[in-house]
């Protein structure tokens, strides 16, 4: 947990002696706060001071960082029990998981469908982001043949679920400089045949064990031996067990921060029923998991999963907004309706997606409520009379149609008299539910 | 090293009662967060409430209302199905037809109606109006009257109408669904107002407004955690139940009612928007949720596994 100036300066010398060329203690205090300055900077501190000031600068979670083609993907870096305190930062990874048994050409119809998992909402692109291979541990040049063939045919982060460590080296030989995460299974799995690679950053190692306390002492021994790129895993277990793993893990790297255990957690879900990963992953994706690994590439369970994990990563303090200003759908010409409706994203896109459907051409004007939802931008005298005229006005909407008609989401029908005033354009009441814009618009005009 | 971080709670969630004999269920009592059995004496055990409706809704995707085609019409064969069928142990009576613009059916003919369900199903009820102030103030009373000393639970209550509804339910022994607008301040003030006028907080249920899976899911589920954490940090007036009306929510989003033909990369159509449902119920289950009202069958059987495994307390 970060310190304040105050705690900082708590443990400095109050000495005031200006060697590290702030005027007093707490000025110095208060930078070090900021991180505008470094603890290095005064001569006299204690040992001990100093390492607390540094270890509290530090991320309770570690972060680890993954390059792949389809971009950055950061795991872990989390600081709160609850997104309200702040926020989730790093969305959980959802990855695919491939059995070795498959042929080569199943294997990549099954990469180009799990390409095409990738869902617009709220102008954002959901997709999966990691493609994991398990072996089967029959036929080690299958499994480097199959690995070729993803590496070949996909641009995701591979995971490699292996329990033979000879496998997993070959595999990596050939791996081309791309990123994979190798996942440490099985009692013989000895990481320290991997120590060469500890600081190889293209290579996360993911520990599994079965309670904390082996975990501990698994990732202490992976930081001596230097390894860079952790993750934990406490293994397959029944849910509530595994919520109260992921629970503690939280609790424990944040409020008594137990350093080792402030890694980013995977979890492999082994059941292949719809059901069960449906019920296992919207637990581990509200409750601190940081990866998941699915058997499953159906589209209707995949995008259910990847919607939650966009709600609750999303920024509590800010609600998502577009720019306020007016929007033509489709070819637009001057007798183009005009719909009103907010700048938050939900409403705007909301709306945006039901005009589209409705294939009739439309403005939508987004007034600036702050990001304030239809009926709550209303209670909050956001979205009134006199913020719609202004919406119309700044975008000069008038010079673009050659009506004066506004439709007002059937919400806020009550203004539809005093904007009708303090606008001059006629106001038609439109549907309380955006379902309904279709079948309103082409009886609209 | 013991690596364990126990929360002591300071407070419990009052345990309301809904139902009588030996039909009666109990919700709330939960003195940890949702499902952490280790550090709470008592786990909560979320129920499952089906959802009936007095006439045949007019909005519902077509997988909703194939799964209830025999008894669409017969609300209450509809709720004798949910019983028999589905094991249902709650019914969630929505009186959508006494609305002004949508039947506009009596408050005799709906405590009638009330009165019959109860009678051939004898399951605990939570009884909702159709949203119009006016029209819920005659047609809820007499539903209450109707259902004397059944214990069932009537809404919405809500911060500028709960006078006539908790003042009928204070008479007759029934409880009262609180309803807030995502709001914690609001639901915490609705529970003040109904206690002050003389109904006991184990006579409460809180309804906090959800939004479906995608659509505005993220705010009630933090307001719900938010509440929560204060009702075991001791905030005795937020310590109550909540019910979630999760289906109505999660079967008004596009993903649950498109086509497969018009959305080829969204997969089964069917399967869809019954895990759409799903995932809004299984999110609001670890936000505290007590009550979940549901729809579909499968989704509603989904669930159930979800909350028999978290209340599975396994090893240790």
């Amino acid at each position: 947990m970060a310190l304040s100036g105050l705690d900082i300066y708590k443990l400095l010398p109050k000495t005031n002696c200006k060697k590290c060329g702030f005027a007093t203690c707490l000025a110095f205090a208060m930078q070090l706060a900021k991180k505008a300055s470094s603890v290095e900077n005064c001569p006299f501190i204690s040992q001990e001071a100093k390492d607390k000031i540094i270890s509290a600068s530090l991320a309770p979670i570690k972060s680890i960082s993954l390059e792949s083609r389809c971009g950055e993907l950061i795991l872990g870096g989390e600081k709160v029990l609850f997104r309200h305190e702040e926020k989730f930062f790093n969305p959980c990874a959802i990855g695919i998981i491939f059995e070795d048994s498959l042929s080569e050409a199943k294997l990549i119809e099954k990469i180009s469908d799990v390409k095409r998992l990738s869902f617009e909402r709220v102008g954002e692109i959901l997709t999966v982001d990691v493609v994991a291979l398990k072996y089967s541990g029959i036929d080690a040049g299958k499994y480097i043949d199959s690995f070729k063939a993803i590496i070949n045919n996909c641009d995701f982060v591979v995971a490699l679920i292996c329990d033979d460590t000879d496998v997993i080296k070959k595999v990596v030989e050939i791996a081309n400089g791309r990123d994979l995460i190798i996942y440490c299974f099985g009692k013989e799995f000895d990481i320290e045949k991997f120590s060469h690679f500890a600081s190889n950053k293209n290579l996360s190692f993911v520990l599994v064990a079965e309670d904390l306390d082996s975990l501990n002492i698994l990732t202490l021994k992976c930081e001596q031996l230097k390894f860079k790129n952790l993750l934990i895993d406490t293994g397959e277990k029944n849910l509530s067990d595994k919520l109260w793993d992921l629970t503690q893990i939280r609790r424990l790297s944040l409020k008594k921060h137990i350093r080792s255990l402030g890694y980013p957690v995977s979890c492999i879900i082994e059941q292949t029923s719809p059901e069960a990963i449906i019920n296992k992953a919207s637990c581990y994706i509200l409750k601190y998991a940081s990866m998941i690994l699915v058997k499953s590439d159906a589209p209707e369970v995949i995008f259910p999963l990847l919607t939650l994990r966009q709600n609750i990563y999303s920024d509590p303090q800010k609600p998502l907004q577009v720019e306020p200003k007016s929007y033509a759908v489709g070819q637009v010409d001057k007798d183009s309706p005009v719909l009103v409706t907010t700048n938050f994203s939900l409403s705007y896109f909301t709306v945006l997606s039901e005009v589209e459907a409705s294939r009739v051409p439309s403005y939508i004007v987004s007034v600036d409520t702050e990001g304030m939802s239809v009926l709550t931008a209303w209670a909050a005298e956001k979205l009134t009379p006199e913020s719609i005229t202004k919406a119309l006005e700044k975008d000069n909407i008038k010079d673009k149609v050659d009506h004066k008609k506004l439709v007002i989401p059937g919400y806020v029908s009550v203004m539809s008299g005093d904007l009708q005033e303090k606008s001059g354009w006629q106001v038609t009441v439109g549907p309380k539910e955006a379902s309904g814009i279709p079948s309103f618009l082409k009886k609209y005009k | 090293m013991e690596l364990e971080y126990i929360e002591k709670s300071s407070n419990s969630i009052t345990s309301v009662i809904l139902g009588t004999g030996s039909t009666s269920l109990k919700v709330g009592g939960e003195d940890a967060l949702p499902f952490l059995y280790r550090e709470g004496k008592n786990v909560s055990l979320p129920i499952i409430a089906h959802e009936v409706f007095d006439s045949a809704p007019s909005d519902w995707a077509k997988s909703l209302k194939d799964e209830f085609k025999s008894v669409i019409n017969k609300p209450i064969e509809w709720a004798l199905y949910c019983k028999n069928e589905l094991n249902a142990k709650l019914i969630c009576l929505r009186l959508s037809s006494a609305h002004p613009d949508f039947g506009n059916n009596s408050a005799d003919k709906l405590a009638k109606l009330c009165r019959d369900i109860y009678a051939k199903v004898n399951l605990p009820m939570v009884i909702i109006g159709c949203g119009d102030d006016k029209k819920d103030n005659q047609v809820l009373p007499e539903c209450s009257k109707a259902l004397k000393g059944k214990n069932c639970y009537f809404g919405n209550t809500t911060i500028d109408n709960y006078k006539t509804i908790a003042a009928s339910c204070i008479a007759d022994g029934n409880g009262v669904i609180a309803h807030s607008p995502i709001d914690i301040n609001i639901a915490k003030q609705l529970n003040i107002l109904i206690n002050e006028v003389g109904l006991p907080l184990d006579k409460v249920i809180i309804n906090p407004t959800v939004g479906a899976l995608g659509y505005g899911l993220e705010y009630a589920y933090s307001i719900m955690e938010r509440a929560r954490l204060a009702a075991l940090m001791g905030d005795k007036m937020l310590a109550l139940p909540f019910i979630c009306f999760i289906a109505q929510e999660s079967w008004r989003a596009k993903e649950s009612k498109a086509s497969e033909k018009d959305n080829p990369d969204w997969g089964k159509e069917l399967e869809r928007g019954i895990y759409w449902e799903a995932v809004t119920a299984n999110s609001f289950l670890h936000a505290g949720a007590d009550i979940l009202v549901m729809r579909h069958p499968k989704a509603v059987e989904i669930v159930s596994k979800a909350i028999k495994e978290l209340t599975n307390k396994g090893i240790k």
